[in-house]
């Protein structure tokens, strides 16, 4: 059935995040974003959520809810509204619990979910993205060779959220010679692996409020085990749909935030008489940003909702996420312009939504050439 | 619950839909060439299919709401051919009209007719409250006098009856205009053209001249005789007719754009690109990344649609969001039809395919129903909070 109506429990769980946006995460923003740093009481304020853990079987400590992408999509737009880089670190661990939730060994999950379902913010990642040009995770160059029973990784990887302090490393590398997300598995890599180097925290053109790092694999040896799923592996492929569908959501809710802010400056600030907002050209640029904020979004919860039934989204996550990026962008762009010698002063959030944007955009490789 | 999967009842009657728009589109050309033919009311084929509104029998509490499934189903149609049906509906923009604005008995004596919608005039198209027409009351003869002329008027020639705005008092400006239900064959109105156009050739486009058209005084719809001291009050009721078929414009122009795209693909596919998202961002053909960024706009542009439909569907106002997809969809469907003759390059252009005609036929989707411009105007009201002194 197409249907746009959230159940009553999401609007309640989009009202909350959208109070927490409002109230925690927003006038942190910018401070954190220019020290590069995440408050450790934000982390742990977000924590007492329960985002990751609910999802997290009875088990193991969760909350036994089912997962839905559905759900992580409203939660994901109302925060990156109100951050997206505190956003991303909120949720980093996430990136890594939900594939285990879904595609683990019993013995991987009863090893790992409780770590992330204490009272303090346990912090572990995804290790997807990797340096040089045109990364796109069809064509992993880090790979997992078989030895003996267990794997060797080499490669390197890059904008590594919360790699600071991750306890594990969820990498994906390909294993095997089948082309593209065929031949791709992923792997659980302790911290203090053998063989691995995490870099200090990068710098980035935005984004600084969620710290990120480099990985170098050097021979990284795991035991069997070391793969996620085990014997039977996992589904890279819809762990890259997942991945594309959220960051389409972030997306969302960046834009929102921009039009959020412009159109209010809009109306107050005048320009020969009159408020800027009653020009056509900012007019109708404030209006196309309703119009594709709504459309970004429904993008993004099609691919999530195919993602709920358990179908193949590969086309819906591709379409979301590469119209997102460029929707994002120019939306970004345009509130700079609507903002005039003001949206380049960092007195106002703007300029930083427009690197967060541009950031962003290519988290996860590179959408269009 | 958000969802985005069609049911299997869905999906048979979209399937059928579409099986009947082929059919269709096998004479798509012909009409394209023979602007002074009509369709026929219905195809000789049709007697093999069953008739659409019988496919929605069974419907169970889980399938896709019906404002959503028309949507669908129009675009499924268009995908086909913008003007050849299998069999010709009585529904014309009057009709919803009549729906909007017209009393129960009124609904009752002309809901069986085909009903054309005339509203803009030679010197008034964007701003319909400078609609000149005027009907006059003959308390006399119990008779509304109509003079004015009305221009652009879809399927005008072929309509039983029109629904027309005209102005019961100049001095009132928007408030004094009123819609009129006038039946073919009345006194005084004539039919005194057809246009010719850029596509959409198999709809008709007529013009019309009033000259004392005398109607019956119970013709005025709603019935309402005098002047809303609310300065729009009357002219807002009017406006409602637009909520669902701005929304219906949209998806009749995203049908058509979307037969552009599955040419396209077939076209590039035949050439050895591969057009799936798959292969990899450095693998990927400028034409493959291209074709996708349309195929985004184009999903993108019909969910906006869907959208403002569910919003009806539930009972909720969608006066905003029917301007959305209208706005979204009328740019979208333009850069589609666009896009996709460029990739497909001279066969693109020639007449031997549709794709030259889809891309004619797309056009009139930003312009009718309240041009880009204009869906952003009132986008851009309702999300300032402007009036339309405001703003303008
Ligand atoms: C094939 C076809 C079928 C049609 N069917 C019908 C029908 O059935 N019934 C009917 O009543 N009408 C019908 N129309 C008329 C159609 O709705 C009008 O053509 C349309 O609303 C635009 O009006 P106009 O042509 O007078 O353009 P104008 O109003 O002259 O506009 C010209 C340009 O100026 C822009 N513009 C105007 N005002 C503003 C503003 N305030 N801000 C910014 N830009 C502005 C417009 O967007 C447009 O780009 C039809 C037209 C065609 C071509």
């Amino acid at each position: 059935m197409i249907s746009f109506g959230p159940t009553e429990e999401q609007e309640i769980v989009r009202e909350a995040m959208r109070e927490f946006a409002h109230s925690a995460v927003r006038p942190i923003a910018r401070k954190s974003e220019e020290e590069g740093l995440v408050p450790e009481d934000f982390l742990e304020q977000s924590w007492q959520l329960g985002l990751v853990s609910t999802q997290i079987p009875e088990a193991y400590g969760g909350g036994g809810e089912a997962r839905s992408p559905i759900t992580n999509a409203l939660v994901l737009e109302e925060l990156a509204c109100g951050d997206a880089g505190l956003a991303l670190a909120a949720l980093a661990p996430a990136l890594f619990a939900m594939p285990v939730v879904e595609f683990g060994t019993e013995a991987q999950q009863r090893e790992l979910l409780p770590l992330f379902c204490g009272d303090r913010y346990h912090a572990a990642s995804l290790a997807l993205v990797e340096p040089g040009p045109c990364f796109d995770p069809i064509g992993l160059r880090t790979v997992a060779e078989r030895k003996g029973d267990g794997w060797v990784l080499s490669g390197a990887k890059c904008f590594v959220p919360m790699a600071d302090r991750a306890s594990h490393f969820l990498v994906l590398a390909r294993a095997g010679e089948g082309v593209g997300l065929e031949a791709v598995q992923a792997f659980i890599v302790p911290r203090d692996a053998a063989g691995l180097e995490i870099s200090e925290p990068e710098k980035k053109l935005g984004l600084n409020g969620l710290p990120t790092g480099s990985l170098a694999l050097e021979r990284v040896e795991l035991p069997a085990v070391g793969r996620l799923g085990g014997d039977a592996g996992c589904d890279a492929r819809r762990l890259v749909n997942l991945s594309r569908t959220a960051l389409g959501t972030v997306l969302v809710g960046l834009s929102r935030a921009v039009m959020e802010y412009a159109i209010p400056y809009a109306k107050d600030r005048e320009a020969f008489g009159e408020a800027i907002a009653r020009k056509q050209a900012i007019a109708f640029t404030l209006a196309d940003m309703r119009i594709e904020v709504d459309a970004m979004r429904w993008l993004t919860w099609k691919a999530a909702s195919r993602l709920e039934h358990g179908v193949d989204a590969t086309r819906e996550a591709h379409l979301a996420r590469s119209y997102c990026a460029r929707q994002a962008m120019k939306i970004a762009d345009d509130g700079v312009q609507v903002l005039g010698g003001h949206g380049f002063i960092r007195e106002h959030p703007i300029e930083l939504w427009y690197r967060n944007a541009r950031t962003l955009g290519v988290l996860e490789g590179t959408v269009a050439l | 619950m958000i969802d985005f999967m069609l049911t299997t009842n869905d999906q048979k009657i979209l399937d059928a839909v579409r099986r009947e728009a082929l059919v269709c589109r096998s004479y798509a050309r012909h009409y394209d060439e023979h602007e002074d033919e009509f369709p026929p009311d219905e195809l000789p084929e049709a007697g093999d299919f069953p008739p659409t509104m019988s496919l929605f029998a069974g419907r169970e509490p889980e399938d896709t709401g019906l404002g959503v499934m028309s949507m669908l189903l129009t675009a499924g149609q268009t995908w086909g051919d913008y003007s050849v049906r299998m069999r010709r509906g009585k529904g014309g923009l009057g009709n919803a009209a009549l729906r909007a604005a017209g009393t129960p008995e009124q609904q009752q004596k002309w809901g069986g007719l085909t009903l054309a919608m005339a509203i803009t005039e030679p010197g008034c198209g964007s701003d319909p409250s400078r609609v000149q027409m005027t009907a006059v009351l003959d308390e006399a003869t119990d008779e509304w006098v109509l003079n004015g002329e009305k221009i652009f008027v879809t399927t005008g020639c072929r309509a039983q009856g029109v629904v027309v705005w005209a102005t019961i008092d100049k001095s009132a400006g928007r408030a004094g205009i009123k819609s009129f239900l006038v039946e073919k064959g009345a006194p005084g109105f004539i039919v005194s053209g057809k246009e010719k156009k850029l596509g959409i050739r198999a709809d008709d486009t007529a013009a019309y001249v009033f000259d004392n058209c005398r109607i019956p005084r119970g013709n005025l719809l709603g019935g309402k005789e005098e002047i809303p001291q609310e300065s729009s009050g009357g002219f807002r009721g009017v406006m409602k007719t637009f909520n669902m078929t701005r929304p219906a414009v949209a998806g009749i122009g995203l049908g058509i754009a979307e037969a552009a795209l599955d040419f396209t693909r077939d076209a590039l596919r035949e050439a050895g690109i591969q057009v799936e998202p798959g292969p990899g961002i450095a693998a990927q053909s400028a034409a493959a990344q291209r074709f996708l960024e349309l195929e985004a706009l184009y999903e993108a542009a019909m969910l906006t649609v869907l959208r403002a439909a569910w919003l009806s569907d539930q009972g909720q106002p969608n006066n905003l969001e029917s301007s959305i997809c209208k706005a979204k969809a009328g740019a979208a469907v333009r850069e589609i039809t666009q896009g996709c003759i460029e990739l497909v390059g001279p066969m693109g252009a020639s007449r031997e395919h549709l794709l030259e005609k889809w891309f004619r036929d797309v056009r009139i989707t930003d312009i009718y129903e309240g041009t880009g411009e204009i869906q952003r105007l009132i986008i851009a009201r309702n999300i300032l909070g402007y009036g339309r002194e405001e703003l303008k």
